[in-house]
């Protein structure tokens, strides 16, 4: 099952202090949403009126044009997979799973089978009699996963929910969890503050920022067009050049004011907007890419960063002219 | 020095099992008095004490009470834990504070006043109000072991459990009170085991039926005899038994 959900001018203020600050948005039954954003920005408030933990100061959130005001967590259609797995130790791995079904009254018979079925579906076939202390921190994140799945909830809600995995198992759990949620086309609503990961999984990331939403869109969308600096930097690293009425340090560039805006992988020896020459101060490997840090001749302070090819040989104290193959002009920040 | 160290460990040991042995040993007197010399072994005593109707009743109404009340405390002692570790009220830390006050106060103080309560409400005395007794010394206990017991662990997954449908009464039955059944088992045979030993509250509260503490101090009223030893035995070995079980089946189970 699968529902919309409409967050509308949702604010939450503890005392003094803005949890969330209106915030709107409009999310299609079956999209995977990604809440990303640094901590205290306000993802986890927004996740946790979602589903009922707490309820807001202002504002309404609809869940298939539902009014969730004053609806306790265990009658909301939503379910959590948290990041501590809140598993319960004394229960086998089916009895966790069935433990939604059980409190709907569901027979035992049923519950089991379903609770064998999602199991399987979270790759953990034959191990319904374990118990969850024999489990790896992945296999008892699928276990959460497989118990918050159960009860057919029309919402899934995820907090950072693989952020206690190592890198290698994350990556593979992204890739499951993606395919888990094409299959089962429930809305998935993702809280991390990875911005890798939110690429990764998401449909649409929503980056958020001290309790408002900042930027939304596909991921793409957010990493090349970011409508604001803050988006710009969160997504990836960027190379900053400040553009007052067409000047820069580096000389008039192109007209306008804001802040130029250049990820390193744009920096090169060729491309449409050129950048004078720079001179190399290091280079380190990276695997995939080697990091260049360059000194403009005509601003030696203001450090670009590039992502150079593997193959590339430069020797440090080397000059050559650089190039951007794509660049944005955003407004600064205040 | 290494002789030494022994010698003293020794000398501890028979310092707090000494009085118990003697109780043990002349238990099984053949004789009227359970005062040394050993005049030969029997278990005459303990036929007697066992065929005593009014020493088998108040055995029988010891372990009532000691049950009845351990659980009216153990059920109040984990609600109130629950309530005070989940929920942010303003005076936690009083009534937290209020709840343990009545471990500080001596037995015979608790006592007098619900004594004093009972006569003044009319309420005649029983073996209930030697269990209200009871369940007001055991219940700061409850509440402190399950309230000690209790951690983020428990917390995040009533919170799931929540999530998933339950209501607050399932929340405590599938998932607060199994999480904490070693600590709930431990605060239930100790109070078990307080409760069958005490005997000032259970000695003022009560009248007809009286526990076996009671009883036991009436007939030493007539005098010393090896049946006082036998019986006191017994409930020594109860006692015992209580501790041996605790620490085979929880406190092992724990570490």
């Amino acid at each position: 099952m699968t529902a919309a959900v409409s967050i509308q001018s949702l604010s939450q203020r503890y005392g003094t202090a803005t949890a969330l600050d209106t915030v709107s948005l409009e999310i299609e039954a079956g999209e995977f949403i990604v809440l990303l954003g640094p901590s205290g920005c306000g993802k986890t408030t927004l996740l946790n009126l979602i589903g009922g933990f707490a309820e807001p100061t202002e504002g309404r959130i609809l869940i298939g044009g539902r009014d969730m005001a004053g609806v306790p967590p265990k009658n909301r259609p939503t379910t959590t997979v948290f990041q501590d797995y809140a598993l319960f130790p004394h229960m086998t791995l089916r009895d966790n799973v069935a433990f939604g079904l059980k409190m709907r009254g569901i027979a035992a018979p049923a519950r089991a089978a379903k609770a064998d079925a999602m199991l399987t579906l979270v790759g953990l076939q034959g191990r319904s009699e374990r118990r969850p202390h024999e489990l790896s921190g992945g296999q008892r994140q699928r276990v959460a996963l497989a118990r918050a799945l159960a009860v057919d909830p029309d919402v899934l809600l995820l907090d950072e929910p693989l952020g206690a995995l190592d890198m290698k198992l994350r990556r593979q759990m992204q890739d499951e969890l993606k395919a888990i949620q094409a299959k089962l086309g429930t809305t998935f609503i993702h809280v991390t503050h990875d911005q890798e990961e939110a690429m990764a999984i998401a449909d649409r990331i929503v980056l958020m920022n001290a309790g408002r939403i900042e930027d939304a869109g596909p991921p793409a969308e957010v990493y090349l067009r970011p409508k604001t600096l803050f988006t710009a930097s969160f997504m990836g690293e960027v190379n900053r050049i400040p553009l007052t009425a067409g000047q820069t340090p580096l000389g008039p560039l192109l007209s306008g004011t804001g802040t130029l805006v250049i990820r390193p992988e744009a920096i090169s020896t060729s491309g449409p907007l050129a950048l004078g020459p720079a001179r190399l101060i290091d280079l380190a490997f990276f695997g995939g890419y080697q990091r260049a840090r360059f000194a403009p001749r005509a601003a030696p302070d203001l450090v670009l960063t590039a992502h150079l090819p593997q193959a590339t040989h430069l020797d440090p104290g080397t000059e050559l002219p650089l190039f951007a193959t794509s660049h944005l002009l955003l407004e600064t920040d205040p | 020095m290494r002789a030494l160290t022994w010698a003293y460990m020794a000398a501890l040991y028979a310092f707090i099992f000494l009085p118990v042995a003697v109780l043990v040993t002349f238990s099984f007197q053949d004789g009227r008095l359970p005062v040394p010399p050993l005049q030969g072994v029997s278990l005459r005593w303990y036929e007697t004490v066992l065929s005593d109707r009014n020493l088998m009743a108040a055995l029988g109404n010891s372990l009532l009470v000691a049950v009845v009340s351990s659980t009216a405390a153990l059920f109040l002692g984990f609600l109130a834990a629950h309530a005070l570790a989940r929920v942010r009220l303003p005076g936690s830390v009083l009534m937290r504070g209020l709840l343990i006050a009545p471990m500080t106060v001596s037995y015979l103080i608790i006592a007098l006043g619900l004594l004093t309560v009972f006569n003044q409400t009319g309420i005649r005395l029983s073996l209930w109000t030697a269990g209200i007794g009871h369940v007001v010394i055991n219940l700061p206990l409850c509440f402190a072991i399950t309230y000690a017991a209790m951690g983020d662990q428990q917390r995040s997954a009533e919170r799931a459990a929540r999530d998933l449908g339950a209501s607050d009464w399932q929340v405590l039955a599938h998932v607060s009170a199994p999480m904490l059944a070693p600590a709930l088992a431990a605060a239930f045979f100790l109070s078990v085991t307080f409760s069958w030993d005490e005997f000032i509250i259970a000695f003022l509260l009560t009248r007809f039926d009286v526990t076996l503490p009671v009883e036991i101090w009436s007939m030493l009223r007539s005098g010393l005899s090896p049946a006082t030893n036998a019986i006191g035995s017994l409930v020594f070995l109860v006692s015992v038994s209580l501790v041996i079980a605790l620490e085979l089946t929880i406190f092992r189970r724990a570490r």
